[in-house]
Order: structure tokens, then sequence, then C-alpha cells
């Protein structure tokens, strides 16, 4: 059941009655309308709201670490919809190991957002056409915006030596 | 240290030329990470056949210093000088949009004054940023003057930075809560003078490029990519705008008392190299535009928020009030805390979307900061501008993209 807060936005009643269980949750911060949405519809919804909403840029992807809590991840969709001067963010609640659809069918942009979020987060996009680490050296051990990567100390990455 | 086995690198062919092309050769070439054209340190994999590219792999990271890391562990008024190093070209735009973000979640109400600065500073920065983008730029593609040109009159800003601040580059001036200092005696004599003399340099640089013949050649119809695509690829800033659309971030979302100002939103319709000259051009000039228009209508009063448990106290409050001495205390040992939740804030940067979405969790260091940096983005479009064009072309194409290798790797 959704928060009433949210029947007042258009986008969110037209996407329950599309699919009454993609958005498992939502809220508005700071008048910033936030759905979370269910992580296996995650790329459904986004091509419905670029095609039938009007969403047509994806601002970004980016991941917040919740360590300890589980499940562990969140990870934040910003779309826009230049037409209708609309924001919108989506979250999927990700655990460790878990994949996610990758949205690079949907929007081109995507495809350097989840390959940052594959180096820095370790978190796998099924059907992104080149994964790869985007930031760090190939053989880089780890994912460094996790919780548990420690922030000082030294590592060095030389493949040939 | 041994000699590098060439042989299997791919700097050597990466095929064999098949039966029936021997005049037809597939070759890889490295192109950076090195080299004065990609502006810093960007590498690009170009798959050629003879000098047309047939696919361009931009790999990026070589100045990744995990600045978003860091900003996990330093208080919310730590990571002010960190946003600095990021677009190290448009320094205040970043301390800009972080310290909305922050004031947003704080909810604290900045007072006219310091707003109407903060826009004069970001507009003096973006003619700072589009000065430097236009004498590389110039310079690649061959003309050398304008790049004297440029960095004569950026200069002149950098010494208005460094009035200021005291810093040329690395200001941190915006600070949460307003400005870092109070503006400094004479500042007006020198923005004015500067944006008095500004419009007629600003004809020099035209008088070089905007007819030459050279200049038309090497920029009309290169790079061109149509605005679906562009919007697809996530590309914001000039480059959307020399594609027809009209859209900016300071006037459709206006942050900072934007919507008191007059100007306009230069656009043009070819989407090549030559007209986002022309934009950023004309976008300089109505930067004077708004310039002029804060300095005439500078509000009077303070030029930071009364927030004492953010904002750091007068040092003159500090030798006679005892309040104003644990404040400051406190603020500097521990720094002030910022109720959890979340804020997203986008400012216009010279390149375009410049977001700031920080995450708190109630204390005194910020969860998560994400930067939605323009240029990490609009490098994305690169790949889709080159392919089938001449190496040349790249260099043009890569210029007129206007990135900042520290805003693509943070």
């Amino acid at each position: 059941m959704l928060p009433e807060i949210l029947r007042e936005i258009p986008v969110a009643r037209a996407l329950e009655s599309w699919d009454p269980s993609a958005i498992v949750d939502g809220a508005t911060a700071l008048g910033e309308a936030v759905l979370y949405i269910a992580p296996e519809k995650i790329r459904d919804v986004c091509r419905q709201l670029r095609t039938e909403h009007g969403f047509a840029r994806l601002g970004g992807i980016t991941g917040v670490d919740w360590y300890p809590a589980s499940p562990r991840f969140e990870i934040v969709y910003f779309l826009h919809s230049i037409g209708n001067n609309e924001r919108l963010r989506l979250k999927c609640r990700v655990a460790e190991g878990q994949e996610l659809d990758s949205v690079t069918g949907v929007w081109r942009a995507a495809n350097w957002y989840e390959r940052e979020i594959y180096d820095l987060f370790g978190i796998t996009f099924r059907g992104h056409p080149d994964l790869r680490r985007i930031m760090l050296p190939e053989d880089w051990e780890g994912h460094p915006l996790r919780k548990d990567y420690p922030v000082h100390g030294h590592r060095y990455s030389y493949k040939d030596e | 240290m041994s000699e590098p086995d060439l042989s299997s690198s791919s700097l050597t062919p990466a095929e064999e030329p098949t039966e029936g092309s021997t005049s037809r050769r597939r070759m890889v070439l490295n192109m950076g990470p090195q080299h004065p054209s990609t502006h810093g340190v960007l590498r690009i994999i170009l798959e050629l056949e003879g000098e047309t590219i047939l696919n361009a792999t931009p790999d990026i990271g070589y100045l990744h210093t995990g600045i978003e890391k860091e900003c996990e562990v330093k208080t919310y008024q730590q990571v002010v000088p960190l946003t600095d190093r990021v677009d190290y070209l448009a320094n205040l735009s970043n301390n800009l949009g972080y310290s909305l973000a922050v004031e947003k979640l704080l909810q604290l109400e900045i007072p006219p004054k310091a707003q109407w600065m903060r826009v004069l500073l970001v507009e003096l920065t973006r003619i700072n940023s589009h000065l430097v983008w236009l004498g590389t730029h110039a310079m690649d593609i061959g003309a050398m003057t304008v790049f004297l040109y440029c960095f004569r009159e950026r200069e002149d800003l950098l010494r208005i930075f460094e009035m200021f601040s005291g810093q040329r580059m690395m200001t941190s001036y915006i600070r949460v809560g307003g400005l870092a200092l109070e503006p400094p005696r004479g500042w007006e004599q020198a923005v004015g003078k500067f944006i008095d003399a500004f419009p007629s340099k600003l004809a020099e640089y035209e008088d070089l490029l905007t007819k030459n013949p050279i200049w038309m050649n090497r920029t009309k119809g290169v790079g061109f990519l149509a605005l679906e695509d562009l919007l697809d690829c996530g590309v914001t800033g000039p480059m959307i705008r020399a594609a027809g659309m009209k859209w900016d971030i300071r006037k459709d979302e206006p942050y900072s008392s934007y919507d008191k100002f007059d100007f306009e939103i230069p656009t043009r319709e070819a989407s090549d190299v030559y007209a986002r000259y022309e934009v950023r051009l004309e976008e300089m000039r109505q930067s004077v535009r708004i310039i002029r228009q804060a300095m005439d209508g500078m509000p009077e009063g303070a030029w930071v928020t009364s927030a004492p448990n953010v904002v750091l106290p007068e040092r003159e409050k500090m030798k006679t009030q005892i309040e104003a001495l644990i404040y400051h205390f406190k603020i500097v040992t521990e720094g002030f805390t910022v109720p959890a939740g979340e804020a997203y804030v986008c400012i216009e940067s010279p390149r375009g979307e410049l977001g700031y979405y920080v995450v708190s969790n109630g204390t005194s260091k910020p969860h998560r900061v994400f930067m939605r940096t323009p240029s990490f983005a609009n490098l994305q479009a690169l790949p889709d501008m080159v392919k089938g064009r001449l190496i040349a072309d790249t260099i043009a194409a890569l210029g007129s993209i206007d990135f900042v290798l520290g805003d693509v790797d943070r």
C-alpha cells in the first residue's frame, strides 16, 4: 500500500495502475520524489517511464552502502523529464551478490554509470554490454566505495612487477 | 625493467590485412593518456582503417582520486575544499553545488547579498572556464594566438578570485551558509573594470575565429550528433543547446536567485563543433550581462546566514562572547550535524548539469556524496561523434566537449 503522499504524484499513480507490484515504497524527501522499485522490475519500470511518461534523460546512477543493514545497498537512479520539468529518483534495495538488470537498453547514458557502480561497489548488472572496471585498474582488488573498504593505507597495483 | 614486448601489445596492427584488401589495413592507435589534445590524462583507443575511425573507446580513470570516498571521512565543511578539486576550472560552481545541497538538508535561508554574490562569482567562473576552453580548443586546431589572448583575460579573472579568497584556483570561497569571507574592499572596481573591457576582448576572439576559413573548415559539420542521441547519452550543457534544446537549469530550475536576473539562453541548431563554439561565446556575453546586473543590484546586508551552530562566528565576537567561543570550538573540532536525509541539487556549471547528491545519517560527516559531474556524462558521447571521421576530427570533437579530467574521474 502506498503512502498517501505518493497518491499526489501522478507518475507514481500511473505506475501503480500499470503494475501494482512495481513500487514497494516511496517518500518525498525535501520536496524530491523518491520511489522504491522492486529490483527485478527496475528495467521494465525505467522503460515504461521513458516511453510513457517523458523521462527522456537519465541524469545518473549511483549507489549507497548502508552496511551493516540488510539489504546492504541502495542503487539510486536520477531521472529527469525536460518536457515536464520534473525530476524523479528511483531506488532499488540490493543485497550483496544480488544482480540487477542493466538499463543500458533504455538509456545509453547508463553504460558508464553501471560500470562505475560495478567498479566501486561491486554490484553486477545483467545484460550490460561491457561490464568492466572503469576508474580503477583491471587487477584492482576490492570495491572502494563500500563502507568496509579502508580509507587510509596504500595499495599499489603494478601489473608487471 | 625489460623491454616491453610490442608484438603482443595493442599498438601493433590488430588484424592482418585480408585478401583483396591489401591497401586497407585495420590498426589500433593508442591516443593518450599523455597527449596535449586530451587536456589531461584521457586515453582513447582508436580503431582505424587508413585514417578513418572505425571505433573509439575512451579509457578513463587515470585521475581517479577517490574524492567521493574521501568525503565520507571529512566533516561537512571539510568537504568544501575537496569540491574545488573536482572540476578544477570551475571551482566556485562546485563549491556552490555542494553548499546548496547541504543547505537544503539543513534548511538554511541564505541572505540575498550572499546569493547575488554567488551568482556573480559563478558567472565569473563560467567566463574563466570558457576562456580556458576557447584557448586550448583553438590551439588544438592550430590557432595559437587565441590561446594567448584568452589566457591574458583569464589572468585578470584569477586575480579577482585571489582578491576574494586569497587563492587563484582552489578558492573554497562559497561555503555552507554563505561566503567564506566578507567581499574585499575594492572588488566592485576590479570586477567592473573586467566586465567593461571584456566585450571588446570577445570581439577580438571573434575577429580571429568566427569567419576564419581554416577554423570554419575544421569545425563546421564536425562532431555532429543528433539531439536524441545527445540526450540518450546523458549530455547536458552547451552541447545540447548547440543542438537546439533550449534547456538551462538556471532558467528551468532556478537556484540562488537566478530567477531575478534577465538573460538569454543561446541556442543553435547545427549540433557541430562550430555551433558549440558559437553557443559558448554567446554564453560569455550573457554572463557579462548577469554580472553587470548583480553588481548594479547588489543587496545590502549580511554575507552569511545567521546560524551560529553552522557558520563560524566573527573573530571579534569570539573574544567578547562565551557563546561565540563555544560555537567556534564545536564547529572546528566536531563539525556541525546535519539532520538525516538526502538531497539532490543540480546547478548549471560551465559544462552542464552539475549535481550533488548528499546523504546524511544525522552525524557531522556525510554518509555519501555523489557528484553528478557533467564531463563524465558528456564524454560518453565521444565515440558516436567521431565514428567514420578522420583522426584530426577527433581533436576538434574532443575540444568541443570541453571536459575536465578531474571532473570525469573524480
